[in-house]
């Protein structure tokens, strides 16, 4: 079962999974956390969030990435207070990876959860208060399973973004086999090499086999969930 | 337990404005739409937040703006039946029946789970989703759910006003049963006179935003001293009757005021069941004579307590039929021609046909 590709090449699909599965699952809370800001939060600063988290849709991802570089390199000023607290380091490694396609898929993750949250009745929050439930057991009770089809479309949305993320994971993290080797910039640097192209078409094929499962995932989980939550 | 509530709120095109002290049982909201009805609900549970209130349920102050307290929602313990069921459409009805469940821990319910389950009739939906329930099923679970909460105080919110005819009437013997076996006070809101008629002890009058008469239902409906508590579409009399026989060959009902008889069409209750009926004030008619030759089966003696002249062409005549208080409307011309006047005796005429299905109930 090697679809033909090289250890090399496994190796090249097996860290681009892992960089967007991390980055999917570790961004997950925040995008919940934003959408809920988002949508039904009332403060000063909103929309000034609501650009901040748009910004890397349009945003060149190469400045993208420089400015990544600039807060999180080994000298900026997060990425020295998350080496000194955490001891993690992003620079030129597979979480910097994971931190740019995170930050690159963020938008579309937080904009398919909002939309969920935006479909769920408030009237039924309102009744599940009148029943004596707390601010936070109406949150995981009933908004929470409400969005439920919305928080894993954007997942898998996320998902299917953070592993064909490009120009601010190369910007960033650079394009090191083993370390920082996606499969975008692999299919990169192999296209840069005369008489490569067979192994650029052979990760080109599973990066399609990849996206086209991913979204196959997402509308198949999107019905069923959407069918128990309706109940019906 | 006694509820003194008083709320005053400004909104854009309305001011709300109540004050009262209810004593348990079934107390109406009635008015027209927009009088503000909902939002005194709102207010009691909390979704709303009043420029100035104070709500005390017994012993517990949940609201009082003086003093700054306001209790979240969660912590008021009132139930809240909507206009519409508001299930929690990814539960069972089982689970969504027990979802207050937790609030009412250490606290005795008034009918425990099976009991009411029973009384709700809701043992066939119990694995059911909420999605699958017609609107009469869904309200009752609704209903279910809030009582399960062990709440202090239970507010309907028009629930049948989103129902059909056949429906309602489905779900008002259910509403009964609560009122009379449950014994949590109830807050009810209703525009429909027939709906309140049936089920309320105590009425509170309202429009835009006022009160404009809190009583008993039947003093409330028969227009006050004045008569302009009431708008005349809603004018009339609640009667408390006893069953006192069937006539099987007509098919009629011989209720009792006393040793009176009123006859209703159709079987209504058993023997000695007590009914309330309401008798709209347009069905009744007044003789000064006892009438011969007459359709009508009903002809009872009574005494003119008060009339209340309207700005039309109308008036409201009150009158005591041993006891319980009629109520007729008539023409200022008529009041004239029989020289109505308080303390007059004579006889007010109700056809039998007059009083429906939906204007009877248990008392």
């Amino acid at each position: 079962m090697t679809f033909g590709l090289s250890p090399a090449e496994w190796q090249v699909v097996a860290l681009s999974l892992q960089v967007a599965i991390w980055a999917t699952l570790a961004s997950l809370p925040f995008g919940i956390l934003a959408a809920m800001a988002l949508a039904r939060g009332r403060f000063w600063g909103r929309e000034a969030l609501n650009i901040a988290v748009h910004l890397p849709l349009v945003l060149p991802p190469v400045v993208t990435g420089y400015l990544l570089l600039v807060l999180f390199g080994s000298q900026g000023p997060l990425g020295r207070f998350f080496e000194a607290t955490l001891g993690l380091t992003f620079a030129f490694r597979w979480t910097g990876a994971a931190l740019a396609c995170a930050i690159m898929a963020f938008p579309l993750m937080v904009r398919a959860i909002r939309l969920a949250l935006d479909a769920v009745d408030p009237k039924l929050e309102e009744a599940a208060a009148t029943l004596g439930a707390s601010r936070l057991r109406i949150f995981a009770t009933v908004t929470l399973p409400l969005m439920l089809p919305g928080i894993l479309a954007g997942t898998v949305l996320g998902f299917a973004k953070a592993l064909g993320e490009f120009g601010a994971t190369i910007t960033f993290v650079s394009n090191i086999p083993g370390q920082t080797q996606t499969i975008p910039t692999a299919i990169y640097s192999l296209l840069q090499v005369p008489g490569q192209e067979n192994a650029a078409l052979r990760l080109i094929v599973m990066s399609i086999a990849l996206s086209a499962a991913a979204l196959v995932a997402s509308e198949w989980l999107a019905r069923n969930m959407a069918k128990r939550v309706r109940g019906s | 337990m006694s509820i003194q509530l008083s709320l005053h709120h400004r909104f854009p095109d309305m001011e709300l404005s109540i004050d009262c002290t209810l004593e348990g049982g079934l107390t109406a909201i009635f008015g027209p739409s927009g009088a503000g009805k909902t939002s005194v609900l709102r207010a009691v549970a909390g979704l709303l937040h009043p420029d100035q209130g104070r709500l005390r349920i017994g012993e517990r102050l949940l609201l009082d703006t003086g003093t700054g307290i306001s209790m979240a929602t969660a912590d008021r313990r009132i139930g809240y039946v909507f206009q519409e069921p508001r299930l929690f459409p990814h539960m069972t009805v089982a689970a969504n029946l027990r979802y207050g469940e937790a609030r009412a821990k250490g606290r005795a319910l008034p009918l425990g789970f099976d009991p009411l389950v029973a009384l709700l009739g809701l043992g066939e939906l119990l694995n059911r989703r909420p999605a699958t329930l017609s609107g009469g099923e869904g309200q009752r679970v609704a209903l279910g759910r809030a009582l399960l909460s062990a709440p202090d105080l239970l507010l309907m919110d028009e629930p049948l006003s989103a129902l059909d005819t056949r429906r309602k009437a489905e779900l008002l013997p259910y509403f009964e049963r609560l009122r009379d076996q449950v014994g949590i006070p109830i807050l009810y809101v209703s525009h429909d006179v027939s709906e309140v008629a049936r089920l309320a002890d105590t009425v509170i009058l309202m429009d835009k935003g006022q009160m404009r008469a809190i009583g008993p239902a039947a003093d409330v409906f028969a227009g006050g001293e004045t008569g302009d508590q009431i708008s005349r579409d809603v004018a009339g009399a609640i009667l408390h009757v006893t069953v006192a026989g069937y006539d099987e060959r007509d098919g009629l009902t011989e209720a009792r005021i006393g040793q009176h008889p009123i006859w209703l069409p159709g079987r209504i209750g058993a023997m000695d069941d007590r009914l309330r009926l309401r008798l709209d004030a347009r069905d009744v008619m007044l003789m000064r004579e006892v009438p011969q030759g007459i359709s009508a089966l009903n002809v009872l003696p009574a005494t003119v307590l008060g009339i209340a002249a309207g700005p039309g062409s109308g008036a409201l005549v009150r009158l005591d039929h041993q006891g319980q208080t009629l109520v007729a409307r008539v023409t200022k011309r008529s009041v004239r021609a029989l020289d109505l006047k308080p303390g007059l005796a004579l006889h007010a005429i109700v056809k039998s046909m007059s009083v429906t299905q939906e204007r009877v109930g248990p008392a």
